[in-house]
């Protein structure tokens, strides 16, 4: 295989140098020529919501999670009529991205948006915006094609999350206040009483691990555990001041009080770190939990289905307060809220649809969730369905947490949950304290914030 | 030492070598073109284009504009890429090393130091985690993982291990990750780095033996250089698949519900920025350095181990 023009030993380095030489001159040039910005192009609002051609008999394309998936096909069987075409998908719990993943492609591609999804309050704020400049917002402003009555009978704030430029991009299918959730079985049976102040659940916590070690008043190792306890306590961890200006300030006394008390029942074992869906959490801890904070779904679904409490022994108390706090303030754990595609050809249907999820009795009034819906949420108290599992009514706990969710905790462009979970809950794992994690979690919400193109203020 | 060397020089790695030797001059004939056409058509298709394309979106912006290297330096000041980098860097110094000793150690001993009967019997054991796919494997991981439901969970509460979480510590990733690509990825090395080392013509162990050599020693002078070409194939392929960890970290990610950071791998990087934050621009220019960094690796290895030289005079 010997070629004519043997290259000469020093040949090869020689060439290699030359080669080197101009890709860096060539990557100069490049470089110093006037390049364009790197950054994305800013999405601007929604002025240009084009309907796509109509065609009011086409088949609609409905996105829910598991726990909805039994409301739409009950629509379904009640209105035979309708052309649905159900898909289940993960409903962006858990700050998944799914949605938002599917939705970018559908946009590059020009086709395939799902008619109406379940999504989460996070998923508004990206799909009332374009994701391109070519693309539109995928979300349709649901204010031009449902009645201003209909909105107004929402519960106050549920809607916020929805709202952006003047309009209204969602209707929201629940709210989860936080309440005080207790085995009153277990209270009566160890004599205590339901805390009703911070510092009594903390002291509470120092006397059951004296007197029966093992129980728990609650756990932390959730992936939204930190709208329970750090919500509650007005921490400004995301708090949009200007609309995008967001105040990411865990020094404050606000959080650290929360961390400092949880460090304490942490500590005392009084509060577990574990997930609550944890197999050997669910085996081990779940009968010895005398309370929860959590919200109003906790009863449902983490007791009844998750731990597999028996019925009549879980009951709901007002969420707490700190003493000599007059105001009380809660936090609020997820709420889903139902959007329509701005692409969609059948928006009759869509909203239609959108609007019996939502509003109606028959869906709300039996929903799994408390409804966001003023009237619907009436109708759900008053379902004995909705309290027989409990010990007591819940519905005072719940109409008073439901006016309490504190609304310094906003609603940003990237889910709150990413940096607790992946920052916050292995250093808990690995033994460090919450105060410790602080400048951790902090800084991460701060790089996210950034990343997605907020100014980031930490005072 | 000269036998040695011919014998180097007829392992060749690659099948049509030999034959290329002695014959230099081919007639170009149409059914040639036809048999490459498919390969070339698809490689065109769904390998040099979508290259190209990734090179173009890496140089322009969103807007279509030219904006030279600003997306690269724009991906570099990213807060998730040294971090990722340096993630995948652990990882893939684990577990070359590990792959490239253990392999061939197995391999060794498999070839040399075993009845033929049970020696194939534990190529197939070795192989049969390789068989299932890639998400499978780390589906079956999931439940190895989690003491509470693990067949293995008295060793993990052994090692201090007690809940999922813990297992999954971020210090611990890449191990897990090694263990994960090893035991899905050796099996099938060790049945190609045993059938390298059958290629070494029995006369050149018999003359190490009658020079005075033992097992150990003729492995170490004479197996291991004689498949060191084939090692160096391993390391490419196994360094090229490895910077391209996704489907693990993005698993354990979903299922631990985020206690796994979203952008533990670059090509996880790469994943977010295309399609949470819709920058396919700032995606290509991760991915082009994932294609640097594969070349360069590469291209060391190729020329420092001779790789493709062998059939030349």
């Amino acid at each position: 295989m010997k070629s004519p023009t043997v290259p000469q030993s020093g040949a090869p380095k020689r060439r290699v140098l030359r080669a080197a030489l101009a890709i860096a001159s060539l990557t100069a040039i490049v470089a110093l020529a006037g390049c364009a910005s790197a950054t994305q192009s800013t999405s601007t609002g929604t002025a240009g919501f084009k309907k796509a051609a109509q065609n009011n008999s086409s088949t609609i394309t409905v996105w829910a999670d598991s726990t909805r998936l039994p409301a739409v096909q009950a629509y379904q069987t009640s209105h035979p009529n309708a052309k649905l075409n159900i898909v289940t998908y993960d409903g962006s719990a858990d700050g998944s991205t799914y949605l938002q993943t599917k939705v970018q492609l559908f946009d590059r591609t020009g086709k395939g948006w799902p008619d109406v999804v379940f999504a989460s309050p996070t998923d508004v704020t990206w799909a009332s915006k374009a994701t391109s400049p070519s693309a539109q917002a995928f979300a349709a402003p649901v204010d031009e094609l449902v009645p201003s009555s209909t909105i107004n009978n929402f519960a106050k704030g549920s809607l916020t999350p929805c709202q952006y430029n003047g309009h209204t991009y969602c209707l929201r299918n629940d709210i989860a206040q936080v309440v005080t959730w207790y085995n009153k079985t277990l209270f009566d049976k160890f004599g205590y009483t339901v805390p009703t102040t911070w510092e009594q659940y903390q002291a509470l916590g120092a006397q059951v691990a004296k007197d029966h070690p093992g129980y728990v008043l609650g756990w932390v190792g959730d992936s939204n555990s930190q709208e329970s306890y750090f919500w509650s306590s007005q921490c400004p961890a995301f708090d949009l001041v200007q609309p995008n200006t967001l105040r990411v300030a865990l020094g404050s006394t606000d959080c650290t009080r929360m961390a400092t008390l949880l460090d304490s029942m942490i500590a005392n074992k009084s509060i577990s770190t574990q997930a609550s869906n944890n197999a050997t959490f669910i085996k081990q801890t779940a009968p010895k939990v005398l309370m929860a904070v959590g919200p109003s779904w906790y009863g449902q679904y983490i007791f009844n289905l998750g731990f597999k409490t028996p019925a009549g022994q879980i009951a709901a108390a007002n969420p707490m307060t700190w003493s000599g706090d007059t105001t009380a303030a809660t936090g609020n754990v997820g709420g889903g809220v139902w959007m329509i595609s701005s692409h969609s050809t059948n928006l009759k249907a869509a909203t239609a649809i959108t609007s019996w999820l939502t509003t109606s009795d028959a869906n709300q009034g039996s929903a799994p969730t408390y409804p966001a819906y003023g009237p619907a949420a009436k109708t759900w108290l008053a379902n004995p369905a909705n309290s027989k599992y409990f010990a007591a009514d819940v519905s005072g706990a719940f109409t008073t947490a439901a006016n309490e969710v504190w609304t310094g905790w906003s609603n940003t462009k990237f889910s709150d949950a990413t940096a607790w979970s992946s920052v916050v809950l292995p250093a808990l794992t690995a033994g460090k304290t919450l105060t410790a994690t602080l400048p951790a979690w902090q800084a991460a919400i701060v790089d996210e914030a950034k990343s997605v193109g907020y100014t980031v203020t930490t005072k | 030492m000269t036998a040695l060397n011919t014998g180097g020089r007829l392992m060749a790695p690659t099948a049509p070598s030999p034959a290329r030797r002695r014959t230099p001059r081919r007639r170009a004939g149409l059914a040639g073109y036809l048999f490459v056409s498919g390969y070339a058509i698809l490689l065109v298709a769904f390998g040099i284009y979508p290259t190209l394309f990734a090179g173009y979106l890496a140089l322009t912006n969103d807007r279509g504009q030219f904006t030279g290297l600003n997306q690269f330096v724009k991906v570099i000041q990213d807060y998730r890429f040294g971090p990722a980098f340096t993630n995948i860097l652990v990882y893939l110094v684990m577990w070359l090393v590990i792959l490239v000793v253990l392999t061939v150690v197995v391999a060794v001993i498999l070839r040399s130091r075993m009845k033929p009967g049970l020696s194939s019997v534990f190529r197939f054991l070795f192989y049969i985690p390789g068989a299932l796919a890639g998400v499978a494997s780390v589906l079956v991981w999931m439940f190895m993982l989690d003491p509470g439901v693990s067949p293995v969970s008295g060793l993990l509460n052994a090692l201090g291990l007690s809940t999922f979480s813990q297992v999954i510590a971020p210090q611990s990733l890449p191990v897990i990750f090694v263990f994960i690509a090893f035991w899905t990825g050796a099996g099938g090395w060790i049945v190609v780095m045993y059938g390298a080392l059958n290629n070494i013509p029995d006369e050149i162990l018999e003359a190490a033996r009658v020079d005075g050599a033992g097992p150990w020693k003729s492995a170490w002078f004479i197996q291991i250089p004689m498949i060191s070409k084939w090692i160096a194939y391993m390391t490419i392929l196994a360094f090229a698949a490895g910077t391209q960890l996704f489907v693990e970290p993005q698993l354990l990610q979903s299922a631990s519900l985020g206690r796994l950071n979203p952008t533990w791998s670059p090509n996880q990087l790469a994943y977010v920025l295309a399609f949470q934050f819709g920058d396919f621009n700032g995606a290509a220019a991760v991915s082009i350095f994932l294609l640097a960094i594969g070349l360069v690796g590469a291209g060391i290895l190729v020329t420092r181990s001779g790789l493709f030289k062998a059939g030349d005079e």
